[in-house]
C-alpha cells in the first residue's frame, strides 16, 4: 500500500483510493490528525479534535470495503464541521462560551448525510461567536490564522472551515454563510466555497444565527470537491420546513460541460473604481479568462446593490436577537455561578456568556423589533429585500450565472479591523446581495496579490442554478491553476 | 357600592388544547399526566439547531372549529414569534400567529337562562403551548416540558359579554363546541381549557368603554365566574371613590379569591413580533376547507333547535342533550329508533341513563349496557302498554346490570303488564268483595279512594295489571 500524500489531496483521489484499497481510511485519518496535532496549534482550526471517534468511523469504513461493499462517495474521506453544526455526542459550541460544555442529544441532517456517505468527521472547526464576524476573531476561544500568512485573519465567520481546507487539515469541510460567511473565507484563503440555494441544503441542526439568510454549504480544495460534497448534503429533509423538494443536480458533471451557449453577466456595481487595484486585475482577468472559454460577457447591473448592506444587517440583527433568545442558562450551556432572582439569572448568564458582538446584535436587532417600530426597519428591510431578490431575477433574464469579486480585499491583518466594525460590515459588500436573495453563490481562487495572498472570484447563479455556476466554475479552474497552489506547512 | 350602575364589557382569550396525537411543531407525544420531561425532542426543548414543523393535523382541527363558529378562513396565513423570558419558554418566543391568524371573525351563540346570545369572535389563531414550572419547598425550581409545544387554539372574542355569568356561559358553550367537533377533550383539570379576560365598567347607556384590567390564569367555569364578578365589583369600587381604573395585567388567585396586578401598562410586554422565518406562510386551499365543512358533525346550537321545534322539547331538556356530544348523539341514536314521542326518550335519557354513568362520555362506549337502541325498544315497549312505567324502571334497572335486552326479559320471565281483561275483572271482583267499607264511603262521595282499590288491584297481581284497563273496571264495578 502507498502511503497517503494527504497534503493538497482532492476529495476524489482519497476516496478513489480507498474504495481501490490503495491505502486505507485509518491511514488517511492518522495523516490527517498528525498534520492537526503538527500545525494546528500555529493555525487554530479546530476546537475540538475527535481521534478516537475519526479512528473508529475509519475502522468501519476499512471493513465496509474489506467485506467488498462500498462504503459511499465520500469513503473514508477525512472532513471537519464548522462547530455550528450539532453532533451527537459531540461538544458543539457555536464559538460562543454559553454553549461551552453543551452535548447535543442528536445529530444534524448534514453530518448525518455526511457520514452516512462515508466521510469521517475530525473534528469541530472554529469559528466568529454565532457566525458573527468576517475575520474569526470574535471566536470566544482563539483566532484563526491565515494559512498564507499567519499575520492575517482567514475571513469568517468560517474561518476554521476555509482555514483547515487551505492548510490540509481536512479534506474537505462544512461552513455557513449568512452574508458572505463561506465566500469570503473562501476567498481570503484561496480555497472553494459555496452557499448553495436557500433550501437547497437542510438547516435542521444548524445553530440558527439568522435564520432567513443561513445557507449551510461546502468547502473543498477544489470546485469538484465542492461539488461532490453539494450533492451528498443537499436535498429535501422533511425536519426544515423551508427546505427545496426538488430533485438535487448533478454538480460534478456540471463541473466539465463547458461553456458552450453561456451568458456570463458582469454587474457595474460589483467592479466600480475604489476597490483594491490587485483584486480588480485579478477578477477581471478571470472574467476575460472565462469570455475566452466560451461565454458570451453580459453587461448588467443591480441597481438595489448599495441598499444591501443596510438590508442586510436590519434582517440578520432581528433574526438573531429571537434566535438568541433562548440562551438562558436555564437547560444547557453556561449558567452564572449565583444569581438571586430570574431577571439576574438572565442577565449575568447572557453578560457573560455572550461576547461583544453578538451582544451587539442582540440589542440592534431588539431595537429594529420593537413595537412601533417593526414597519420602520424590518418591514422596510424585507420590502428592500424583495426588491433586491427582483434585481437578480431581472437579470437572470440576460445572463446565466454573474461573475463578481468576492472581497473588496485581500485578508487582512489580525486586529487591524477590530476597532471599527462598521469597516468590517461595509466589506460584505458583494456576499450579501446574493444572501438576501437566497440565489446560489461560490467562491473559488482567481489569482494573487504580490504578497502571496489569494483572492477570490465570486459566480453567482439564479435559484437551484447550481449547475450552471458550477459550469463556469469548473471551466475557469481548468484554465487557471491558483487552485494547485498551496501554502507551505508553519514551522 | 353600587355595581348596579356600571355595565360591564367583557372580553374572553380562552386557549384550548387541540387534541392531536403528536405536538404542533414536533412529533413527541402530547400525553398528559407522562413522567415530567418524558415526552420531548430536540424541537419543543428548543435545543440549538432544532427547526418546526407544522402538525397539518393540528391545522384542520382549527379550521373545523373556524368553520363551526363561521369564522373565515384565511386562504394564507403566518406564523410569529412572540418574545418573552420565562424559563418554561425553552425557545425564548412562542410562536403564534399575529398579523395573519388562521381564522377571522366570526360568532359563538348560546343561551343563557333561555335566553339565546351570540358573541363575536375577532379571531382564532394556533400557537404552542409553553412548559410547566414546578416549585419545591426548599426554594428550588423545575421545568416539565411536556407540555411545551401542545397545540393551542387561543379563540378572542370581542368585547361582547356583559356579565360573569354570561362569560362563564359562553366558555361552556365552547367546551361543548369543541368536544362535539371531537378537537379537544376540553378538559379543564389537565389545563385543557384556559382564559383570560379583559374587564371594563362603563355607566349604563354610555357609549365609550371604560380603562380595561386583564385578569390571567382562569381554568375553570367556576373561577371565570368569581374572578370576573370580583373584577367588576374592584373597578366598580375604583370608580365610585371617583378614581380611574389602571389599565394593568392582574393574576387572578383561586385560591383566596382575589387577583394581584402582574404589570402595569408601562411594563406591558414588548413582544416583538415577527413572521416565523423557519415556516412558510400556510396555504389552506378551497378543497380543505370543502373537506373540512363535509366533516363537520352537527353543532350543539342546529341540534338544539332541532329539539326544541321538530321534537317539541322544553328548553331545559334540551339543554342537556346538547351539553355533550356524546348525550346527544345518543338521543339521536335512540330517537331515530324509537316511536314513542321524543318528550318521553329524552326523560328516560336525563332520569335514567344519565343518572348511572359518571362522565357523560361513557355513552359513546361499544359496551355500554343500554346501547340507544336497546333504551328505545323499553320506551316503545311502554309507549304499546306492554310494560306501564314502574314495571319499565325496573326492567331498566336489570338491562343495565346484566346487559340484557327489554323484550327478553318480558318474555323470559313474563313481567309483561296483563292486560287480560276476564283476569282483572275477576281481580277487581274479589278486592270489591273483601272491602266493604271502603266501598261505602267510596260511593258515598270519597272518589279518591280508587287509588286504594287500584293499589289492591295491582298488590294481588304483582304490579302487572293494565292500570288503564283497572281503572276503567273498577270505576264501572263502583259505580
Amino acid at each position: 500500500m502507498a502511503a497517503p500524500q494527504v497534503k493538497g489531496a482532492s476529495i476524489a483521489e482519497l476516496a478513489d483510493g480507498v474504495r481501490a484499497q490503495k491505502w486505507k481510511a485509518r491511514e488517511l485519518v492518522e495523516s490527517y490528525l498528525d498534520r492537526i496535532a503538527r500545525l494546528d496549534g500555529r493555525l487554530g482550526c479546530y476546537l475540538l479534535v475527535d481521534a478516537d471517534g475519526a479512528r473508529r468511523r475509519a475502522d468501519q469504513i476499512d471493513a465496509t470495503v474489506a467485506a467488498g461493499r462500498d462504503p459511499g462517495l465520500l469513503a473514508g474521506v477525512p472532513i471537519g464541521l464548522k462547530d455550528i453544526f450539532v453532533t451527537r455526542g459531540l461538544q458543539t459550541t457555536a464559538g460562543s462560551k454559553i454553549l461551552r460544555g453543551f452535548v447535543p442529544p442528536y445529530e444534524s441532517t448534514v453530518s448525518a448525510r455526511l457520514a452516512a456517505a462515508g466521510a469521517i468527521a475530525l473534528g469541530k472547526l472554529n469559528m466568529d461567536e454565532f457566525a458573527m464576524g468576517s475575520s474569526n476573531e470574535n471566536s470566544a476561544f482563539k483566532p484563526v490564522h491565515n494559512p498564507w500568512d499567519l499575520e492575517r485573519v482567514p475571513g469568517g465567520s468560517s474561518g476554521g472551515s476555509a482555514a483547515s481546507v487551505a492548510a490540509s487539515l481536512c479534506a474537505g469541510s462544512l461552513g455557513t454563510d449568512t452574508g458572505g460567511s463561506i465566500r469570503q473565507p473562501a476567498s481570503l484563503c484561496g480555497v472553494a466555497g459555496m452557499k448553495p440555494t436557500y433550501g437547497r441544503v437542510s438547516r435542521y441542526g444548524v445553530i440558527a444565527f439568522a435564520s432567513s439568510l443561513d445557507h449551510p454549504g461546502p468547502f473543498g480544495r477544489t470546485v469538484e470537491d465542492v461539488a461532490t460534497l453539494l450533492e451528498v448534503i443537499a436535498g429535501h429533509d422533511p425536519c426544515d420546513a423551508t427546505s427545496i423538494p426538488s430533485p438535487v443536480g448533478r454538480y460534478r458533471q456540471a463541473c466539465d460541460a463547458g461553456l458552450a451557449g453561456m451568458r456570463v453577466g458582469v454587474p457595474e456595481e460589483y467592479l466600480q473604481a475604489g476597490m483594491d487595484p490587485e483584486v480588480e486585475a485579478a477578477v477581471r482577468g478571470a472574467i476575460d479568462e472565462i469570455a475566452r472559454a466560451g461565454a458570451k460577457l453580459v453587461p448588467v447591473s443591480l441597481p438595489h446593490t448599495q441598499y444591501a448592506v443596510a438590508t442586510y444587517y436590519l434582517v440578520c440583527t432581528a433574526e438573531a436577537s429571537s434566535n438568541l433568545a433562548r440562551y438562558d442558562g436555564v437547560r444547557y450551556g453556561h449558567r452564572t455561578a449565583e444569581a438571586s432572582s430570574l431577571e439576574e439569572l438572565y442577565s449575568k448568564t447572557r453578560g457573560e456568556g455572550f461576547g461583544t458582538e453578538p451582544k451587539r446584535r442582540i440589542i440592534l436587532g431588539t431595537y429594529v423589533l420593537r413595537s412601533g417600530y417593526y414597519e420602520a426597519y424590518y418591514g422596510k428591510a424585507l420590502r428592500v429585500r424583495r426588491k433586491i431578490a427582483d434585481d437578480f431575477r431581472a437579470v437572470f433574464d440576460k445572463c446565466d450565472v454573474l461573475a463578481t469579486p468576492t472581497s473588496p480585499t485581500a485578508a487582512f491583518k489580525l486586529g487591524e479591523r477590530q476597532a471599527d466594525p462598521l469597516q468590517m460590515y461595509l466589506a460584505d459588500i458583494y456576499t450579501v446581495a446574493p444572501a438576501l436573495a437566497g440565489v446560489p453563490a461560490l467562491s473559488q481562487c482567481c489569482g494573487f496579490t504580490k504578497g502571496n495572498l489569494p483572492i477570490g472570484l465570486q459566480l453567482i447563479g439564479p435559484p437551484l442554478g447550481e449547475e450552471a455556476v458550477f459550469r463556469v466554475a469548473g471551466e475557469y479552474q481548468r484554465r487557471s491553476d491558483w487552485h494547485k497552489r498551496l501554502p507551505e506547512d508553519p514551522s | 357600592m353600587s355595581v348596579d350602575r356600571y355595565e360591564a364589557v367583557i372580553g374572553l382569550e380562552v386557549h384550548v388544547h387541540l387534541a392531536s396525537r403528536s405536538k404542533i411543531f414536533s412529533s413527541s407525544s402530547t400525553a398528559f399526566g407522562e413522567e415530567p420531561n418524558s415526552c420531548t425532542d430536540p424541537v419543543c426543548l428548543g435545543l440549538p439547531g432544532a427547526l418546526p414543523v407544522l402538525n397539518r393535523a393540528v391545522v384542520d382541527a382549527a379550521v373545523r372549529l373556524g368553520l363551526a363558529v363561521g369564522s373565515h378562513i384565511r386562504p394564507r396565513c403566518r406564523f410569529a414569534r412572540k418574545h418573552y423570558f420565562y424559563p418554561d419558554l425553552p425557545k425564548g418566543f412562542q410562536i403564534s400567529q399575529y398579523e395573519e391568524p388562521l381564522c377571522e371573525g366570526g360568532a359563538v351563540e348560546f343561551r343563557v337562562a333561555g335566553e339565546s346570545r351570540r358573541v363575536r369572535l375577532t379571531r382564532i389563531h394556533l400557537e404552542d403551548d409553553a412548559g410547566k414550572n414546578i416549585h419545591d419547598d426548599s426554594g428550588v425550581s423545575f421545568v416539565d416540558f411536556n407540555r411545551a409545544g401542545v397545540p393551542l387554539v387561543e379563540i378572542v372574542s370581542e368585547p361582547d359579554i356583559r356579565s360573569a355569568e354570561e362569560a362563564a356561559e359562553y366558555m361552556r358553550a365552547l367546551r361543548t363546541l369543541v368536544r362535539m367537533l371531537g378537537i379537544s377533550d376540553g378538559n379543564m383539570e389537565e389545563g385543557s381549557l384556559r382564559c383570560d379576560a379583559n374587564v371594563s365598567l362603563r355607566l349604563h347607556g354610555a357609549e365609550k368603554l371604560g380603562t380595561k384590567a386583564e385578569l390571567k390564569n382562569i381554568n375553570s367555569f367556576k373561577h371565570v365566574r368569581e374572578a370576573i364578578e370580583h373584577e367588576i365589583r374592584r373597578q366598580a369600587v375604583v370608580l365610585d371613590r371617583g378614581e380611574a381604573v389602571v389599565q394593568e395585567t392582574r393574576l387572578w388567585d383561586p385560591e383566596r379569591g382575589l387577583s394581584q396586578s402582574m404589570r402595569s401598562k408601562e411594563h406591558a410586554h414588548d413582544y416583538r413580533y415577527f413572521p416565523e422565518p423557519d415556516l412558510p406562510p400556510l396555504a389552506v386551499d378551497q378543497d380543505w376547507i370543502e373537506q373540512a365543512r363535509a366533516s363537520l358533525p352537527e353543532l350543539p346550537e342546529s341540534r338544539y333547535r332541532r329539539y326544541t321545534g321538530a321534537l317539541g322539547l322544553s328548553a331545559q331538556d334540551a339543554g342537556v342533550l346538547t351539553s355533550e356530544r356524546e348525550i346527544a348523539d345518543y338521543f339521536d341514536a335512540a330517537a331515530s329508533a324509537c316511536a314513542a314521542p321524543a318528550k318521553k326518550l329524552a326523560n328516560w335519557i336525563i332520569n335514567e341513563v344519565l343518572a348511572r354513568v359518571a362522565d357523560p362520555r361513557a355513552l359513546a362506549a361499544a359496551d355500554l349496557p343500554v346501547p340507544p337502541v336497546a333504551l328505545a325498544e323499553l320506551v316503545d315497549l311502554v309507549e304499546k302498554g306492554t310494560l306501564s312505567g314502574k314495571l319499565a324502571k325496573d326492567v331498566f334497572g336489570r338491562m343495565w346490570q346484566e346487559k340484557r335486552r327489554a323484550g327478553e326479559i318480558v318474555v323470559s320471565e313474563s313481567v309483561a303488564v296483563v292486560s287480560d281483561a276476564g283476569l282483572i275483572e275477576e281481580i277487581c271482583q274479589k278486592v270489591v268483595a273483601a272491602c266493604p267499607d271502603e266501598v261505602a264511603r267510596f260511593r258515598a262521595g270519597q272518589g279518591k279512594l280508587l287509588g286504594f282499590f287500584v293499589g289492591k288491584v295491582m298488590k294481588e297481581m304483582g304490579g302487572k295489571a293494565n292500570p288503564k284497563t283497572a281503572n276503567e273496571i273498577l270505576q264501572r264495578l263502583l259505580g
